[in-house]
């Protein structure tokens, strides 16, 4: 069966450029780039070619570049890091619509006993800045703000909120998972501190990723063992994913105004047409200020994760902040924060791009979301206006 | 992605007796859009009682779907008395069993069918009262809800609890009050049992009785007061009231396990089998 693959948020898939550059790295060039001999020296010097085409892309020194297992893990050694080196300081600012390596480590740390600080967002997904200057104390290790959300997009004024956070003499991470290799991003004229990229959302294979580390930080390790990557992270190098996140850089960096611009071109029809054809939906998040990959829209009366299966019966990936799909019953807590109402983030969908998305694929979505949101409304006792209407009246009479 | 049996597939993808009956003689409406999914049930009865005509219309997940398709099948044909007989873990069972996470998707559509019943004989058209207090907020589920989850399935956690009836699923801030109902519920089955047995005193116990008594209560009541010390018993064998056991974890090592053999142990198995029993410590 035909595979569109509408989930690049999740993960994406790994260019064949990419595979092609890691393969020697399994069987002929597997030194360990720590050992003495010349067989693993040469294996060193390509890591740091790999180093130097990541920072590249995102406008760093290669020695900020600290190579991990994933975004969850560059997540944790960041705040962990600032932490431990900061131990004095027991607050940390966040916010309420972090994925969950930032957020559900904000959870984790009350528990520890540190004070921690969400802040809010409005209906478009958008900070207000002012109540960020006001929650960063004296005693405020480190500010955690994504860069760009990965449910609906959205992108946050980073730049502003550095400054913010440098004014309150604060440091600043930011987990841009979502934003490294769709969007440009210049760190060597940046208020950011500490930044958090994955590999397998741009293209490299999954359990690689990196952590830029501002010279100058004061950061203590998060995993301790070996000298690996100038005592910033212990254990051997994972060579032919590093290798491959490299090149995966050097792609984007190539690319990412080209890509951008189609994949947003493709995204807004997309988004446009489904609009059009389905009544009762709406776009979650800020319009302009978004990835352009990215759209998430609810459809009123129907679930989410009965979308999904539908979609899937047709060879359509995407994802829903349903609270079915989850894992638990807890809905998108992303949307929840956005003040979505409850009827929306159940029937909420993602459809996230690539650069390997065509024209096709989205004329294959605007063709078959449609009808399947129909047939699910004509099995919903909410499908009817008059419904709605009464729901509606319930919630006046319930004061809700 | 989740595991849906080969039966749930079959029923979302076609979904039997969808729509609406005109002049229903009975009608079941549970759940609502906030919480994410809800079960209109309509029902056509003959002269003789039996249910002819059965519609369904939900707002809901796939397994939401299709076990309201599911119980629409099992209950055609049958009479009322016959089709309120039908529970939860029928409709599971009818679709080769559901996720555990899923298992409050079935428990709406037996709700569906009792609210249904209900509005047959009149007693209520809208949805059941429930006088209890709404304990979650994010689902609206009331203690008595919850109660009656607890005691039908034995359920022991918050976890099992918001799987069968969704409550704990959304803030989380219910949880304490959920743990303390679980807790009342088992509580009160406790004590309802010890009150049977002191009114039927003269009932001898078998030795095999007596056994399966003494290893339940040191499951039940002993090991997780050690447990959540660090230490554990083992038992090792019993021979007519003497009961033989060996510390494990930090018990073993516990200068005051001595104490712990004769007021824990012995005092609980005493408490629960019989006032007899004469606990040793014994090497494994």
């Amino acid at each position: 069966m035909k595979v569109v693959y509408a989930d690049n948020n999740a993960t994406t898939k790994v260019a064949p450029e990419v595979v092609e550059a890691m393969l020697p790295y399994f069987t002929e060039y597997y030194g360990n780039p720590s050992s003495m001999h010349s067989f693993g020296g040469q294996v060193a010097k390509k890591i740091d070619v790999a180093r130097q085409q990541v920072a590249e892309l995102v406008g760093a020194d290669p020695a900020e570049v600290v190579f991990s297992s994933c975004g969850t893990e560059s997540d944790n050694a960041a705040i962990w890091g600032i932490l431990r080196a900061n131990p004095r300081k027991r607050h940390i600012v966040t916010t309420r619509v972090e994925h969950p390596a930032v957020y559900n480590l904000g959870k984790y740390l009350v528990q520890c006993g540190y004070h921690v600080t969400e802040l809010g967002v409005d209906s478009n997904g958008m900070l207000n800045l002012d109540e960020l200057s006001d929650a960063i104390r004296e005693d405020t290790a480190i500010v955690s703000i994504m860069y760009a959300n990965n449910e609906t997009g959205v992108i946050f004024p980073i730049e502003e909120i550095g400054q913010i956070v440098k004014g309150k003499g604060s440091i600043l991470h930011t987990d841009a998972v979502q934003a490294v290799g769709k969007i440009p991003l210049n760190l060597s004229k940046s208020t950011i501190d500490l930044l958090t990229l994955s590999g397998h959302k741009l293209h490299a294979p999954k359990g690689v990723g990196a952590l830029f580390v501002r010279k100058g930080i004061t950061f203590a390790p998060f995993i301790i063992g070996g000298h690996q990557e100038k005592n910033r992270r212990g254990g051997t190098e994972n060579v032919p994913s590093i290798i491959g996140l490299g090149r995966a850089c050097e792609l984007a960096r190539n690319y990412i105004n080209e890509e951008s611009t189609k994949m947003k071109q493709l995204r807004d029809r997309l988004e446009e047409e489904i609009l059009k054809k389905a009544p009762d939906a709406r776009l979650n998040g800020h319009k302009m200020q978004r990835l352009p990959n990215t759209t998430n829209l609810s459809f009123e009366f129907v679930e989410g994760e009965a979308i999904l299966l539908l979609l899937n019966e047709k060879g359509i990936c995407a994802s829903s902040g349903s609270a079915c799909t989850s894992g638990s019953l807890e809905p998108s807590h992303v949307l929840r924060a956005m003040g979505v109402p409850f009827t929306a983030v159940h029937g909420s969908v993602r459809l996230s791009l690539s650069r390997y998305n065509t024209i096709e694929d989205v004329h294959y979505i605007i063709e078959q979301l449609p009808p399947i949101i129909r047939r699910l409304r004509e099995i919903s006792p909410y499908g009817s206006r008059e419904m709605k209407m009464k729901e509606q009246a319930a919630r006046v009479v319930a004061g809700m | 992605m989740w595991d849906y049996s080969e039966k749930v597939k079959d029923h979302f993808f076609h979904p039997r007796n969808v729509g609406e009956i005109e002049n229903p003689d009975a009608v079941g409406e549970v759940g609502s859009l906030a919480c994410g999914d809800a079960l209109k049930l309509m029902l056509k009865l003959d002269t003789s009682g039996r249910i002819v005509d059965v519609k369904f219309k939900t707002f809901g997940c796939g397994s939401a779907i299709a076990s309201a398709s599911a119980l629409t099948e099992i209950i055609k044909g049958k009479t009322l008395d016959e089709a309120g007989k039908i529970t939860d873990n029928d409709i599971a069972k009818y679709l080769d069993g559901l996720p555990e996470q899923k298992m409050h998707c079935s428990v709406m559509g037996r709700e569906a069918l009792e609210a249904a019943i209900a509005s047959y004989h009149g007693l209520k058209i809208e949805k059941p009262v429930d006088e209890g207090v709404i304990v979650c907020k994010c689902f609206g589920v009331t203690d008595n809800k919850i109660m009656h989850e607890v005691r039908e399935h034995k359920l022991t956690t918050i976890e099992q609890v918001t799987n069968y009836c969704k409550a704990g699923g959304g803030c989380g801030s219910c949880h304490p009050k959920i743990q303390a109902i679980i807790n009342e519920v088992w509580q009160k089955e406790k004590e309802k049992a010890m009150i049977e047995m002191v009114r039927s005193p003269v009932k001898k116990l078998t030795n095999i009785q007596k056994m399966k008594l003494i290893q339940e209560t040191i499951e039940r009541d002993i090991r997780p007061t050690l447990q959540s010390d660090g230490g554990d018993v083992e038992l090792i064998d019993i021979d007519g009231d003497r009961v033989m056991v060996s510390f494990r974890g930090s018990c073993a090592e516990c200068p005051s396990s001595k104490v712990t053999l004769k007021s824990t142990v012995e005092a609980k198995l005493r408490e629960f089998v019989t006032d007899t029993v004469i606990v040793e410590e014994v090497a494994s």
